[in-house]
């Protein structure tokens, strides 16, 4: 079923320059599929969203754009770049324009705030030790953290931290900003503050944007396009509106309605059948 | 039956996909090392966490061991009328075995473990997949300073360890137990040869420290990322590392004192 | 600061052990009782050395005042040679001295002791001394012992 959509991606996105091209992408991890013969084109300068049930492969596909997973098929093409077959050295090259925002935030628990956001600085520039000082204080300061830069990791709430690791993440200037799961187990307000953020950066820095989510309301409001995964396919994809009339199932999604193509109900005999001992005619 | 086999023959071929992993994060952790050399502060950090902070343990127990090293080799050399040679059971007992063997295994117990818990900490909090994100090797930046450190801290904590025990053998034979201090120092100095027992030992306590930091960080770069992953890792650290410097120390011995 | 303290700690540490590797080499092996190129060396012949080894200790009055360096079979005289490192403190000890072979107890090792003579002219590198006794060889106590028992019966 969804197979058609794959192949019949919107001409609205298609149409759009790409920086990230995933074509025909299989992936196994044993013998379960996580993935067969995906394609998602990510448009450059704009919020993609990533969504799908629980399980359905929505991290890994960030894997795949990030290099970290290598597909079995299919071509990935991450601005310009192949990533297929790519030597350890190159792929760490085209890391260095992708910016990664972890579920967990992923701050380095032995160094302060700072030390951080000042990490991947350190890592890959030669600049003096003041340069580094006042890039990491622009940074905090555009996540709204520069006070807080003594702090260690472990004395910040938890929308505190993953605002210091955005911080970090776009300490580099990257082109591409990955997020996986940045809304779980955040309180109304840092999720606001998480949601403007993204659509700020995105917009202020030109950068591209990939959210993976299942937060549906929050998410719509921020995406350009939306991609919806189920079982290792593309169910449905475009613009959050065009989703929102679409197929039953992506109704369904959009609008979290426990019943409907997805049952509430597993699949096993009648309850009557279960519960009172009657057998099935 | 068939299934007992089956079992046997997965275990098996685990162990063999294990060992082969661990010898690919050394053979890549050492060539981080050049890297890593240009940055002595990360291994400084390092010797700090397990060297120094070893320190009171082993030389608490180096004081034990070489006291009741002091007490029986008394109480058996007394019989034979022989006690001015107390030193000498004492020095070599400790330079060649126990100083380089208990020394590393209490280093396996005390930092061995705190080294997989950190590692696969990070590990389960995506510090490591954080950091390769960043275009950072974490085999290079966080494996290498460890396994450096550590190996550098083993040998030294061996050598604090063996003369804490000669002076805590000392204390016993000659201050508690008036074995004469002149023959107890004598004895020791003729007997025990720089080249075959301070040497040896030295070499055998610098293969345990390579042995028990290269299972340290592997334990803990391949653990399953869950808190229960992490307690296996930190328990196979332990009793991997263990079993290795037993059965390290019997092939060094039959290689050194034929 | 705190950096600080960390390097000051590891430099403790690292001190620490090799202060410790540094005592085990020179006080607890025999790094530290070698003759080094300070002393001199001195010949003595013996019959017969029974177990001492290279290493052994020589001592006078019961001190240790050198040690034994090389042991050989002169192929001439079939006599022991015992060449022992004199530490040079020990620069004036008499010409007539002569050397014996001892055991440190019962099962202890055996060792070259040197009994001072009365002469005035000291021995110097490369002397040797004549005045020797051989190592006593409980093998042969008992063979003479046998022999002296069957003689006296006669």
């Amino acid at each position: 079923m969804s197979t058609v959509v794959d192949r019949n991606l919107p001409p609205a996105l298609s149409a759009l320059e790409a920086a990230v091209r995933i074509q025909g992408v299989t992936f196994r991890r044993g013998e379960r599929v996580i993935f067969e013969g995906v394609d998602v084109h990510i448009p450059r300068g704009k919020v993609t969203a990533i969504m799908g049930p629980s399980g359905c492969g929505k991290t890994t596909l960030l894997g795949v754009i990030g290099g970290s997973v290598r597909p079995e098929a299919g071509s990935v093409e991450v601005l310009g770049h192949s990533l297929v077959g790519m030597s350890r050295a190159g792929l760490m090259r085209v890391r260095r324009s992708i910016g990664m925002l972890f579920q967990s935030g992923a701050l380095f628990t032995d160094l302060s705030v700072f030390d951080n956001v000042a990490f991947p600085l350190r890592e890959h520039t030669r600049l003096p030790e003041e340069l580094i000082r006042d890039l990491v204080l622009m940074k905090l300061e555009a996540v709204g953290l520069r006070g807080a830069h003594a702090l260690m990791p472990s004395q910040l709430s938890g929308g505190m931290g993953r605002r210091v690791a955005l911080a970090r993440a776009i300490a580099l200037d990257p082109t591409i900003m990955l997020y996986d799961e940045p809304f779980t187990g955040q309180d109304p307000i840092s999720m606001g503050v998480l949601l403007r953020l993204i659509r700020l950066l995105n917009d202020v820095l030109g950068l591209t944007t990939v959210v993976v989510s299942h937060d549906i309301h929050e998410t719509a409001s921020i995406a350009d396009y939306i991609y919806l995964l189920d079982r290792g396919h593309v169910a449905a994809c475009g613009t959050p509106e065009e989703l929102r009339q679409g197929s039953a199932w992506a109704r369904q999604f959009m609008n979290a309605e426990p019943d409907g193509p997805v049952p509430f109900h597993y699949g096993g005999p009648s309850i009557a059948a279960d519960l009172l001992g009657v057998a099935e005619a | 039956m068939i299934e007992t086999l089956r079992d046997l023959g997965r275990s098996g071929i685990g162990a063999f996909e294990s060992l082969g992993r661990s010898a690919l994060l050394f053979f890549y952790t050492w060539r981080g090392m050049g890297e890593v050399l240009t940055r002595p502060r990360l291994v400084l950090q390092q010797v700090y966490a397990t060297g120094v902070l070893s320190l009171v343990i082993i030389s608490v127990s180096g004081l034990f061991v070489g006291m009741v090293l002091g007490l029986q080799g008394y109480n058996t050399l007394v019989g034979f009328g022989a006690e001015e040679q107390l030193g000498v059971v004492v020095a070599l007992s400790l330079v060649r075995e126990l100083g380089p063997v208990v020394s590393a295994l209490l280093f396996a117990g005390r930092a061995g473990s705190a080294l997989t818990a950190e590692i696969g900490l990070m590990k389960a909090t995506e510090q490591l997949a954080a950091m390769e994100m960043m275009a950072v090797d974490p085999l290079h930046r966080v494996v290498a300073p460890r396994l450096l450190g550590g190996i550098i801290a083993v040998p030294l904590l061996a050598s604090i360890f063996n003369t804490v025990g000669v002076w805590g053998g000392w204390f016993v034979g000659v201050g508690l137990l008036g074995v004469d201090d002149g023959s107890y120092w004598a004895h020791i100095e003729t007997t025990v040869s720089l080249r075959h027992d301070v040497a040896n030992g030295l070499i055998k306590s610098m293969v345990f420290g390579v042995a028990v930091t290269w299972i340290a960080v592997f334990e803990g770069y391949d653990t399953v990322p869950t808190s229960e992953g992490i307690s296996r890792s930190t328990t196979r650290t332990v009793v991997h590392a263990s079993l290795a410097i037993l059965a390290l120390d019997f092939l060094l011995t039959a290689l050194m004192f034929d | 600061m705190k950096q600080r303290n960390l390097e000051l700690a590891v430099g403790i540490f690292v001190a620490l052990g090799l202060g410790a590797l540094l005592i085990l080499a020179l006080q607890v092996s025999d790094l530290g009782t070698t003759v080094g190129r300070d002393g001199y060396r001195l010949l003595a012949r013996f019959d017969n050395i029974g177990q001492l080894k290279p290493r052994a200790a020589v001592k006078m009055s019961g001190v240790a005042v050198g040690q034994v360096a090389n042991i050989y079979v002169d192929p001439e005289t079939f006599d022991a040679v015992v060449v022992m490192r004199i530490d040079r403190r020990f620069d004036r000890i008499p010409l007539d001295t002569s050397a014996q072979i001892f055991t440190s107890g019962m099962l202890g090792e055996q060792y070259v002791a040197l009994d001072p003579g009365g002469e005035e002219t000291f021995l110097a590198e490369g002397d040797t001394i004549t005045i020797t006794q051989p190592a006593l060889v409980l093998e042969q106590l008992i063979g003479q012992f046998m022999m002296g028992k069957a003689a006296g019966d006669e």
